[in-house]
């Protein structure tokens, strides 16, 4: 059985984390970025980005004052107990979310659509996100927070069969250039490219491509595998670098992540996790153990399954971690 | 101090800023701040220009330069503020509030995210004689957050919140930000994206837009999507 007191206390603990720490994947794709890059602009912004990365975890203090929008991504393994049950487990982490905004301290970035309310704790109605996701086997859960900043970067479009790679490539650029002036989408970026679905799906595919994948993760599908750096490159061929000055560092990986859609269409998102890419992750044990990491591990075998029945395979269904 | 500016030229400016330190900065180089720096955004702007609240007395003696930015802080229990870090917010929505924010400011330096257009500099900036700084990254919230010396003073928290309340900081050493127009309104941001066009009309090259448009993307509405 997992306690709530656990629950709560690693759900405080990746607050904080994924505010100050820059996690190490995006942190590496970031240094050969900077090393590649020869726009004199580019080059400084990119080394004073490294700078802040630093200046964060020496002072513990946020790497960026936006707090984008703090969400919770939940993975529970079939067999895992939680205290309490799942009602329990969501005031522990809305609970962690309005403490840590007072605690790191985080600016309080939610409000109402309407009434601009501000309760001062990011938690409102529907904020802070969480979503669900299972696996077959363990008695484990784990927690990932994604703090995505970004008005900007994000798009959706309903595309045909017949726009093709062509098409998906035409859009991919419109919405990197589109963003990517002035740099509003605070680039180099993750991108993440969710295709099919519906309309809902093809947003959420988009979104967790970006945020819940680590630099250089590739596709299981081998086709797919190879558009994702197709995609990469053709980002970074632009000429355009950080803050849209002349530079070649737009994308710091992109990854593509797919569902079945109706037979007519194929809806395609576009999202830019930034070079503030917050993401913490944790696996809590059955037994109270409590694991640290940077790699969500939310796209498995299990996750991305095509047949009616989930059937165990030889391969464990998570990738080890 | 700071970050290795490279090949661009770094300059030290101190709040309030005069007329004469402004003459010397150019596009492109990197700017750090001393002295008073206060944040003033829609909240802000709509309160003191359209609903007549009252900035303090001689206020363009004390500070001159207006951050478009909400901090990440925190009022302690005591009364006493924390700031974590500071990061800046775009600045292209808030243009309709410039000249008379000028005016009743007497501000000569904003700061903000991804900078102005150049109609905004020439119809705004270039009569007073202001210029624009943007913010790096932009998500060096950490290294601004690291130049703040001490909150001098906090304006409408109660009625504002914390986002669009006005913070009044002493800062040192507070940047790096990038100077995107000097006084004859030349914009840094126009510039790179007039040398980047050409490469991306050779990308676009043989590619075609997508089957269904979409409606309101123009003022034609006689279009159809397909
Ligand atoms: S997009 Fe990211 S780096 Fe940029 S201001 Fe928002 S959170 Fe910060």
């Amino acid at each position: 059985m997992i306690s709530q007191g656990t629950i709560k206390e690693t759900a405080l603990k990746l607050m904080e984390k994924a505010a100050i720490e820059i996690p190490d994947d995006y942190l590496s794709g970031l240094k050969k970025a900077a090393a590649a890059e020869d726009g004199d602009l580019s080059s400084f912004v990119l080394h004073a980005m490294l700078e802040n990365y630093e200046a964060a975890k020496e002072d513990r203090r946020a790497m960026c004052a936006d707090t984008g929008v703090p969400r919770w991504y939940v993975k529970m393994a079939n067999e895992a107990r939680i205290d309490g049950g799942p009602i329990a487990l969501e005031a522990s982490l809305r609970g962690a979310t309005a403490e840590s905004t007072n605690g790191v301290p985080l600016r309080p970035n939610r409000v109402h659509p309407l009434w601009r309310t501000d309760h001062n704790n990011n938690c409102g109605i529907g904020a802070p996100e969480i979503e669900y996701s299972f696996e077959p086997d363990g008695e484990w859960i784990d927690l990932t927070t994604v703090h995505k900043g970004g008005l900007f970067g994000t798009d959706y479009r309903m595309l045909f069969p017949g726009d093709g790679i062509a098409g998906i490539k035409r859009f991919y650029l419109d919405s990197l250039i589109a963003f990517g002036k002035r740099g509003l989408a605070c680039q180099p970026a993750i991108i993440g490219v969710g295709l099919g679905g519906s309309k809902d799906i093809s947003m959420v595919l988009g979104k967790q491509a970006a945020c819940l994948r680590t630099v250089d993760d590739r596709n299981p599908d081998p086709k797919i595998a190879a558009l994702e750096i197709e995609l990469k490159d053709l980002g970074n061929s632009i000429g355009m670098g950080a803050m849209g000055f002349v530079g070649k560092s737009m994308v710091i990986d992109c990854h593509i992540e797919v569902g079945y859609c109706h037979t007519g269409g194929m809806p395609m998102s576009v999202h830019a996790f930034c070079l503030s890419s917050r993401r913490a992750v944790a696996r809590i044990h059955g037994d109270g153990r409590v694991q640290y990491r940077t790699d969500p591990a939310w796209f498995t075998p299990y996750m991305r399954r095509e047949t009616v029945t989930w059937e165990p395979t030889a391969e464990p269904s998570r990738k080890s971690i | 101090m700071g970050t290795d500016s490279g090949t661009l030229k770094k300059i030290n400016l101190n709040v309030p800023v005069t007329l004469d330190d402004l003459k010397a900065i150019e596009i492109g180089n990197v700017v750090y701040l001393n002295g008073v720096v206060y944040t003033a955004r829609e909240g802000v702007y709509q309160r003191v220009i359209e609903d007549g609240w009252k900035l303090p007395d001689d206020f363009a003696s004390i500070s001159n330069a207006n951050f478009h930015c909400s901090p990440a802080a925190v009022r302690d229990a005591d009364g006493s503020y924390r700031v974590g870090a500071m990061t800046g917010t775009a600045s292209f929505r808030f243009s309709k509030w410039l000249a008379r924010w000028f005016e009743v400011s007497g501000a000569r330096i904003i700061i903000g995210k991804g900078g102005m257009t150049f109609d905004d500099y020439k119809k705004y900036f270039v009569p007073v004689g202001a210029i624009y700084l943007t913010t790096v990254g932009y998500g060096t919230g950490a290294l601004l957050g690291r130049g703040i010396k001490k909150v001098r003073d906090v304006r409408w928290y109660d009625e504002l919140g914390i986002a669009q309340a006005m913070w009044m900081i002493e800062v040192e050493n507070f940047g790096p930000f990038i100077a995107d127009s000097d006084l004859a309104g030349n914009s840094l941001f126009e510039r790179e994206n007039a040398k980047i066009k050409g490469n991306i009309d050779k990308l676009y090259e043989g590619t075609k837009p997508p089957a269904l448009h979409r409606y309101g993307e123009t003022d034609d509405r006689s279009e159809e999507l397909i």
